[in-house]
C-alpha cells in the first residue's frame, strides 16, 4: 500500500472526477447530503432514480474493491449515544446549511463559491472545536 | 442516459472515498484534532478532489448543456445567512464527534457494521428534523 497522502491524493482525484462526471453529464452538483436528504424527506423524488443509482454506486464500489485492496476499518465508535448524537447533528446541520463536505467543500470551493468557502471554514472550525471539547476536555471520544 | 451518468459518478465517488481512507474515522478525527496526533491526509483528499472539479466548472462555460440535457447549475448565491453558518457549525460538531460525514457514511455501510447503520439511521432522522428547525431559525429573527 502507498503512503497515506498518496492514497489520499488518488482517492481525492477520483472523488473530484465523480463530481465532474455528474456536473458535466447531468448538470448536477455532487453533494452527498443533498442527494440523500432529497430521498429521506421526499423533496428530491422528481429525480429519485438518479439519486438511488448514485448512492448504489457509492455503496457498492467499496464492496467490489475489497477483494483487491483489502477490507478497511472504519474504526467507528461502538457507543450508540455518540453515534446517534453525531448522526442527528450531521443530518440536521447539513440540511440546514444545504450542503456538506462534498457539496460545499469539493464542489463549492472549486467554483470559488463564497457560501461554500464560508460553510467549509465553519464546519472545519466546529469539527476542531468538537475534538477539543469531546476528546480533550470531556474525554468521551 | 442520466441514470448511467449518476451511477458512474457515484461509483467514482465511492471508490475515491474508500481508497483515500476517508471511511476511516480515525483519519477524519486525526485531521480535525490539531492538538492531538495531527493527520494531514484529508487535506490531500480535498486538494485532489478540487483539481478535476475546477476544470469541470471551467468546462461548463464552454459546453452549452450537460450531456444528458437540461441546464448547468445557476451561479452560486453570494449572501451568507444564518442557516448556512448555524447548519455548518452543527454539522461540524457531529462530524468531529463520530468522524463521519454523509458520503463516507454511505461508502462504509457495507463494512462498517452496526455502528455505520446506527449513524446513517440517526442522520436520516436529523434530516427529517431540519425543515422544522429551519422554520424556527427564520422565525427567531425575522428576515429583513
Amino acid at each position: 500500500m502507498q503512503p497515506d497522502w498518496i492514497m489520499g491524493l488518488i482517492g481525492g482525484l477520483l472523488i473530484g472526477l465523480g463530481g465532474a462526471v455528474l456536473l458535466l453529464g447531468n448538470g448536477r452538483i455532487m453533494g452527498a447530503s443533498g442527494i440523500i436528504g432529497g430521498l429521506v424527506d421526499g423533496s428530491g423524488f422528481g429525480d429519485k432514480w438518479d439519486r438511488v443509482v448514485f448512492l448504489a454506486g457509492v455503496f457498492l464500489m467499496p464492496l467490489l474493491a475489497m477483494p483487491f485492496v483489502g477490507t478497511p476499518e472504519t474504526n467507528a465508535t461502538g457507543n450508540w449515544v455518540i453515534l446517534i448524537a453525531a448522526g442527528l447533528l450531521v443530518g440536521l446541520g447539513t440540511r440546514i446549511a444545504n450542503g456538506c463536505t462534498s457539496g460545499h467543500g469539493v464542489c463549492g470551493i472549486s467554483r470559488f463559491s463564497f457560501r461554500g468557502i464560508i460553510a467549509t471554514v465553519f464546519y472545519i472550525l466546529a469539527g476542531g472545536l468538537s475534538m477539543v471539547l469531546f476528546r480533550h476536555i470531556l474525554g468521551v471520544i | 442516459m442520466s441514470l448511467l451518468i449518476s451511477l458512474i459518478s457515484g461509483a467514482l465517488f465511492g471508490t475515491g472515498l474508500y481508497l483515500s481512507g476517508m471511511t476511516d474515522t480515525t483519519k477524519v478525527q486525526g485531521w480535525l484534532d490539531v492538538f492531538g496526533n495531527w493527520d494531514p491526509t484529508l487535506a490531500f483528499v480535498m486538494g485532489g478532489a478540487i483539481i478535476p472539479m475546477t476544470i469541470a466548472w471551467r468546462l461548463t462555460r464552454v459546453a452549452r448543456r450537460p450531456v444528458s440535457g437540461g441546464q448547468f447549475p445557476p451561479a452560486p448565491m453570494p449572501e451568507i445567512d444564518r442557516r448556512l453558518v448555524i447548519g455548518s457549525v452543527l454539522f461540524g460538531m457531529g462530524w468531529g464527534l463520530a468522524g463521519l460525514c454523509p458520503g463516507p457514511a454511505i461508502a462504509s455501510l457495507s463494512f462498517g457494521g452496526v455502528s455505520g447503520i446506527v449513524f446513517v439511521a440517526a442522520m436520516a432522522g436529523g434530516m427529517l428534523l431540519a425543515p422544522g428547525v429551519k422554520a424556527r431559525l427564520d422565525r427567531a429573527v425575522p428576515a429583513e
